[in-house]
């Protein structure tokens, strides 16, 4: 029994816990006191999904690789008209709903990956609780404002022959 | 107090005393919530507790305490009614109880009887029955086992907090709390008498001993087998709620402090300093002021062990308390006494 109490590793941690209340009297926390200071997240942090509308073809692949369905897209075709002169008219997608519900989000980020055409981005804003969970629901005028939160892409590597991408404005 | 109140009238004298000791009680409780808690606890943990009501967090207290009134009194539907209701009340009476012995000065105290140490070791137990009380009434599985393990240990811990203090006693030759009060502000440490004879260094396996025995009868961390969250939800506070979890929080915290004091008052010499006499009638100005900032160092490592120890099994809670505190206390016993009789 008395080999079992291991009594230096008792006061090390007693050890421990003092040093940790005079670094934090001394030094201050780790923590920020919220909504009087702001923390500022990583620029790749997970925060909201930004949505260029201009680059969305309404080709449904994030609202079906979505694992909790929270995209609801709806769309039109429409004629437009032909490149050149005589020729048939095209068939364009044209977007009508894009929302995202942010209650469902488990911003799991596959929507972005998946996207072919570069028109959902990552952006680090935090700051969009509602009291009602309804509101959470983030349609597409909303989703285009978070564009102007989305951080430019890093660099690539000196001497790197890949075309630098560019996040659209 | 008796000295203090002499000339006044019966019920002058009881509205006085009533005032007094419940501030005796909730005063030093909400102090150590506040500052220990709230603030230590978060520092221990790196960050900075309440910020928000008061400056610094300091009505927090207060916020909580609104909180909890106006929260919905659930009462489970198989529970027995009556016991369940009482059963707060039960743990409070044995906390309001421990404060009267204690003295805050050399005319300051509640009753003076010779018997106090022993009273007030006699009514601690009374805590017991509440939480048994608490447990059964529930009439769910979790507040029984709870109320079983906290029985358990509650009893196992008595034995090496009354026999830390029996050495107490010998040494000091009297039952009486003031007595040994007065024992230590006069005694001598091998003829030097200059800081008196505070029984923390004479008796120093008796204050460990009772400093951890108080630590389980305040079913707190290590020792929070009976209220363990991960396997008993609450233990036998599952099903209450609003005021009457209140009335246990509140029970939790004045005993510790009445335990601080206590301990403060055996092993630290309670509302004496060194330097003054004894007799000085200064000692019922700063004497209260004197033994709170002794009951909080004793408060501290409290709450330090509190904070930083992980939960013992049961069978390890046990083990300790039968096999290793109650032989060493007899040991020390068996030393004092030997020691009492050679000088």
């Amino acid at each position: 029994m008395f080999k079992k109490i291991k009594v230096p590793g008792l006061i090390k941690g007693l050890g421990v816990t003092f040093k940790t209340l005079i670094r934090t009297l001394t030094k201050g926390a780790h923590t920020v006191q919220y909504p009087h200071v702001k923390e500022s997240p990583p620029t790749r942090a997970r925060g909201v999904i930004a949505l260029h509308e201009e680059n969305c073809t309404a080709c449904m692949l994030c609202a079906r690789e979505c694992p909790d369905w929270c995209i609801y897209i709806e769309g039109h075709k429409y004629k437009a008209p032909p490149r050149r002169p005589g020729g048939k008219p095209r068939k364009k997608n044209a977007l009508d709903r894009f929302d995202i519900d942010y209650s469902l989000c488990m911003f799991c980020g596959i929507c972005v990956e998946v996207c072919p055409f570069e028109a959902l981005f990552w952006t680090p804003e935090y700051e969009y609780s509602e009291l009602k969970i309804a509101d959470l629901l983030h349609d597409k005028t909303l989703l285009s404002q978070w564009m102007e939160t989305v951080p430019d892409f890093e660099d690539y590597e000196a001497g790197s022959e890949a075309k630098v991408l560019k996040v659209p404005r | 107090m008796s000295v203090v109140l002499a000339d006044l009238a019966y019920w002058q004298e009881t509205t006085i005393r009533l005032v007094v000791g419940l501030l005796a009680v909730l005063l030093p409780a909400g102090t150590l919530v506040y500052l220990f808690l709230f603030k230590m606890m978060s520092f221990m943990q790196s960050r900075l507790g309440p910020m928000e009501a008061g400056p610094y967090g300091s009505l927090q207290l207060l916020a909580e305490v609104g909180k909890f009134l106006q929260k919905e009194d659930i009462l489970p539907k198989a529970a027995d009614r009556l016991v369940f209701k009482l059963a707060p009340f039960v743990v409070l009476i044995s906390t309001f109880l421990l404060i009267l012995v204690i003295p805050a000065g050399p005319d300051l105290w509640f009753i003076d009887v010779d018997t106090g140490i022993f009273l007030a070791l006699a009514v601690s137990s009374i805590s017991v029955i509440g939480i048994l009380m608490a447990g059964w009434a529930s009439s769910s599985k979790y507040s029984l086992l709870g109320a079983l393990r906290a029985t358990g240990q509650l009893i196992a811990y008595e034995l090496p907090m009354v026999l830390a203090v029996v050495g107490v006693i010998i040494q000091a030759g009297t039952l009486n709390v003031q007595d040994i009060v007065l024992a230590q502000a006069t005694g001598e440490i091998f003829g030097f008498g200059g800081i008196g004879n505070p029984f923390v260094i004479t008796q120093f396996l008796g204050f460990l001993i009772f400093l951890i025995a108080v630590q389980a009868e305040l079913t707190q961390p290590p020792f929070d087998m009976p209220v363990a969250e991960s396997e008993l939800v609450t233990g036998y506070l599952t099903e209450y709620s609003g005021l009457r979890f209140l009335m246990f929080f509140i029970g939790e915290f004045a005993t510790a402090a009445i335990f601080s004091a206590l301990a403060a008052t055996l092993f630290l010499g309670g509302w004496y300093v060194p330097g003054l006499d004894v007799t000085d009638n200064l000692f019922n100005v700063i004497g209260p002021i004197i033994l709170l900032g002794k009951t909080l160092l004793i408060a501290f490592f409290i709450f330090w062990f509190r904070f930083t120890y992980p939960r013992f099994r049961e069978d390890q809670l046990q083990q300790l308390a039968w096999k290793v505190l109650i032989p060493l206390s007899l040991i020390n016993i068996v030393i004092t006494g030997v020691l009492k009789v050679v000088f």
